[in-house]
């Protein structure tokens, strides 16, 4: 077993690991936050993408002693003014950006991780960035919208949006 | 204001959107333990030996059971002689079959023991296809069946031959609509905790009542000591209806351990262990002639069963052929089909489920009889329809009576939305620069089958009934909690059910509650598929709210001192008609329904419940038109879509948005269909789409925005006139991309390509024309 040390959500953590935990499993399984999903085991569908030192990683492909030292925000970690919620989780709402919310997420946190490096993205930026996930319900248009709304919400006073 | 056709927000989002939803692998009861099992490798196969030793020894492990540690066990639901066991006893028949588990302290500890179990394997000839399948000296898969591996064989009972003599034309297509994967993102899981009360099993089910009817009698236990619950489930597309092995290993583990155990498949397990769809290989052909009127028409359906005969597997091509003609009045229609189990995965209900068969390949033949007589696409569609004075229409299939349509109109909608006449002159300009990219437009006039169903129709499938269930109860302070049967996946039934109980009784949406998916709580219910929620469920919520508000109603006239008949309900209260200054809050009523002191006489406490099955005198019969432009590229043979336009008619729309959501997601699975998807095995039976690496799902870049419009004809047959959308887009877009393609490829003389065109298939036939 390997003690690892790390930030979740603006909290420290300290656990012990074998060497072949995955991160995903750390944080679900350890850590109780079941809100980041596994849907293949193979980094393809995305589901379990969470924020790494803040870029979006999938976590069922990064070993939890990989994020030792470091800081991971994952949906749990999303706070906003909108009731709480982040504006892009307000978006998935607003749009209809979610039906089962399995891959939910993942899709959150992956459009969190775009507008942190593109405030301002193109409709086709928005598919470029979340290609990486996978959606089986919506057929991804109203993922896109949902972005949209996320991201035309920049005149807005967010000021107290942010990761834990 | 009317909620019902209003744009609500969904009540299940803000749970799901901050991770705290209920998903059943987030679940974590206390002394838990995890099952892993061990697959089957061959496609076919005696199981010599099973050696376990090693991985009893390995740490962390509570057991492990083959099928001889299991005996006496009564096999799961199938065709006698022909049915699955939990694990497999002596024959594995593909590859993901079940045949030990493990259980373990944890999931890492359960998937170390089972690379420890060693499986002795003596091969058995294979048949992957059905080619080899039906072919004269083939293995047999079952002894006990009597037809060898064809397992029902329906020939057509007219014979058109005459009718297509007569014909001026006649054409003929073998169309091959290929096997597809589900894949919802949520794969299968289960936690089974059996207690000294009695066993609660949490699955990932579409249906948990059903689930529950065959887990109980399986296990010989009564029904009130089986309790099955479907929490927030990820997906399921067909997939969560069926009775996996592994959903009835849990319980007999848990008990035998006195634990609860968790299975969670992984990815790789779901590709072979959850059935598949579609595989159905049609051989037809059409009379028609010179203005394109089509006279006759012969369909011939080979349904691939896989491994073990499923009951919904074994109805698809039946209701393929019920569907055969379409949107069309054809004068001879003749269809026949038979099934065949293979050594591959078993196939069971897909989204759409032997109904996007149908209208592939008839709308398939629309275009084929255009290209051969000159005339447009359209056109031919035109002059073929069954006109909207014409219903009910009684089909080729006397018991299958299409409800109400108006293909015309939704066919012109479609066409002004693509704005179809300046497509078609482009591509005409285009086809005449070979440097630029080859356009096609594809028509899909699509027509369904839906709203399952009438009494009967379920029942075939192994349900215990086709009505839906719903029960209205109004707590003391005049809040609500809706239960229903139809337990959702991601279609928001929370939110729709809502705003129809909310209509009804007058009473605020946000006091009202909707609880699904427990059979301990839910009196009983069917389930979720087959394009039924709003048509069933939402009608069942409709008449039971409709009985609690006039019972309501007789309370209130008698607070108010007022005739009941004078009561109206709304805005969370009750008036009198005329007198506008005269109201009782339903809280109030809700109150005095359970005071006897406050009640008229007559008029029991707690009467303000009811419950209502609704029965269905028919299907519903969706309808629309799609359109679909794509752009082919010349080198690569690379597909894009440039515009799809998607014009659906499914009667009353409860909530556009979620409608809107349900059709967006229907067309994305039938696109994927058309371009990406397809599992593959190689000749002997191993698959080679194991993996989201090789099973291509799209993703954002590989689909189109959409263009929607609708028409609306009222289903005649519930109370709500609603026709069901669940399936619509998976049904009607195949086609219109495929016929897009083909259009495009024109100039090389292209006829038909069977799916998924990829840009090799497109090359191919480029390359192969020219």
């Amino acid at each position: 077993m390997t003690t690892v040390r790390m930030t979740v959500n603006g909290r420290d953590y300290e656990g012990e690991v074998t060497p072949r935990t995955s991160l995903v499993h750390y944080l679900r399984e350890q850590l109780r936050l079941t809100g980041t999903h596994v849907g293949c085991d193979t980094a393809k569908c995305g589901a379990c993408t969470v924020l790494l030192d803040g870029q979006s990683v999938k976590s069922c492909n990064v070993l939890a002693v990989q994020a030792d030292g470091r800081d991971v925000t994952t949906v749990e970690g999303l706070t906003g003014p909108f009731g709480g919620r982040h504006r892009v989780q307000e978006g998935f709402h607003q749009e209809h950006g979610l039906q089962c919310g399995f891959c939910t997420p993942g899709m959150v946190m992956a459009a969190v991780s775009l507008l942190a490096e593109q405030p301002e993205p193109t409709d086709a930026e928005i598919r470029e960035a979340l290609q990486g996930n996978l959606c089986r319900c919506t057929g991804y248009e109203m993922i896109v919208r949902s972005v949209r709304w996320a991201a035309d919400q920049d005149d807005r006073p967010v000021r107290d949006e942010g990761t834990r | 204001m009317s909620l019902v056709g209003a744009r609500v927000l969904r009540t299940e989002d803000p749970r799901l959107l901050v991770g705290r939803g209920t998903f059943v692998d987030d679940l974590d009861p206390p002394h838990g333990a995890f099952a892993s099992f061990v697959s089957g490798s061959h496609p076919h196969a005696r199981v010599v030996s099973i050696d376990t030793a090693a991985a009893v020894r390995s740490p962390g492990v509570v057991g492990v059971w083959t099928a001889a540690d299991l005996p006496d066990l009564p096999d799961l639901p199938g065709l006698p002689g022909m049915s699955r066991t939990v694990l497999a006893a002596d024959v594995v028949r593909f590859v993901g079959e079940p045949v030990a588990v493990v259980v373990a302290d944890d999931r890492a500890a359960a998937a170390d023991a089972v690379a420890l179990v060693e499986v002795r394997y003596e091969p058995l000839p294979a048949v992957a296809t059905l080619a080899a399948a039906t072919a004269a000296d083939a293995p047999v898969l079952f002894p006990a069946s009597p037809t060898g591996n064809v397992i029902t064989d329906a020939p057509a009972e007219s014979d058109v031959a005459a009718e297509l003599e007569a014909c001026a034309h006649r054409a003929s297509l073998r169309i091959v609509n290929q096997r597809c994967a589900p894949v919802p993102i949520e794969p299968t899981a289960c936690v089974a905790d059996w207690g000294p009360d009695g066993l609660v099993l949490w699955a990932t089910t579409q249906a948990p009542h059903h689930l529950r009817n065959t887990l109980a009698t399986w296990l010989d236990v009564p029904q009130t000591r089986c309790r099955v619950i479907a929490p927030d489930v990820g997906g399921g597309f067909g997939a969560k209806i069926n009775f996996y092995p592994e959903l009835f290993a849990a319980p007999l583990l848990s008990r035998m351990t006195g634990r609860p155990v968790k299975f969670a498949q992984t990815r790789a397990e779901a590709m072979t262990q959850m059935y598949h769809g579609r595989d159905q290989v049609h051989e037809v052909e059409v009379g028609f002639d010179d203005d394109g009127a089509i006279r006759a028409l012969r369909l011939d359906v080979t349904q691939n069963l896989g491994a073990y005969p499923d009951n919904t597997g074994l109805g698809l091509p039946v209701l393929t052929t019920w569907m055969a003609a379409g949107c069309y009045r054809i004068p001879a229609v003749a269809t026949s089909y038979r099934t065949v189990v293979t050594n591959t995965t078993p196939v069971a209900a897909y989204r759409g489920a032997g109904r996007p068969e149908a209208t592939y390949t008839i709308e398939r033949v629309a275009d084929l009889v255009a290209r051969r007589t000159g005339i447009d696409p359209a056109e031919v569609r035109r002059r073929n329809f069954i006109p909207a004075s014409a219903f009910p229409f009684t089909t080729h299939n006397a018991p299958v009576v299409y409800d109400s349509g108006d293909f015309h109109l939704a066919l012109a909608e479609c066409l002004r939305l693509l704005d179809y006449d300046a497509r078609r002159a482009e591509q005409g300009q285009r086809r005449r620069d070979d440097r630029a990219p080859l356009l096609g437009i594809g028509l899909s006039s699509w027509l369904e089958l839906a709203g399952f169903g009438p009494n009967g129709s379920l029942e075939g499938f192994g349900h215990l009934a086709s009505w839906e269930s719903a029960q209205i109860r109004i707590q003391p302070d005049g809040s609500v909690i809706v239960f229903s049967g139809s337990s959702p996946h991601g279609q928001g039934h929370e939110t729709v059910l809502a705003q129809i109980a909310a209509d009804e009784l007058g009473v605020s949406a946000d006091r009202i509650s909707v609880r699904m998916g427990d059979t301990s709580t839910v009196l009983q219910g069917i389930g979720t598929m087959g394009s039924r929620g709003v048509v069933t469920a939402g009608s069942a919520v409709k008449v039971a709210s409709a009985r609690v508000v006039s019972q309501a109603k007789v309370i209130a006239a008698h607070l108010l001192e007022a005739a009941p008949e004078d009561m109206v309900a709304a805005d969370d209260a009750f008036g009198v008609r005329g007198a506008p200054d005269r109201e009782v809050g339903w809280a109030e009523v809700a109150r005095a329904s359970f005071q006897p002191l406050s009640l008229p006489p007559g008029v029991a406490p707690g009467s303000l419940e009811e419950r209502f099955f609704q029965e269905s005198p028919n299907f519903s019969y969706p309808s629309g038109a799609y359109g679909c432009v794509v752009s082919v590229d010349r080198d690569t043979g690379a597909v894009t879509i440039e515009a799809m336009v998607l014009v659906d008619d499914c009667g009353t729309v409860v909530n556009p948005l979620l409608a809107e959501g349900q059709v967006h997601g229907g067309a994305a699975q039938g696109i994927a269909q058309a371009l990406f998807e397809e599992v593959r095995y190689d000749g002997d039976g191993h698959p080679l789409t194991g993996t989201l690496h090789d099973y291509v799902m799209p993703s954002t870049n590989d689909l189109p925005d959409f263009t929607a419009g609708r028409t609306v004809t009222l289903s005649p047959n519930n109370p709500l006139g609603a026709k069901g959308i669940g399936e619509s887009g998976a049904v009607g877009a195949p086609a219109a991309v495929v016929n897009a393609v083909v259009d495009a490829l024109a100039p090389f003389g292209v006829e038909h390509l069977d799916m998924p065109l990829t840009p090799e298939r497109v090359w191919r036939a480029m390359r192969g024309a020219s």
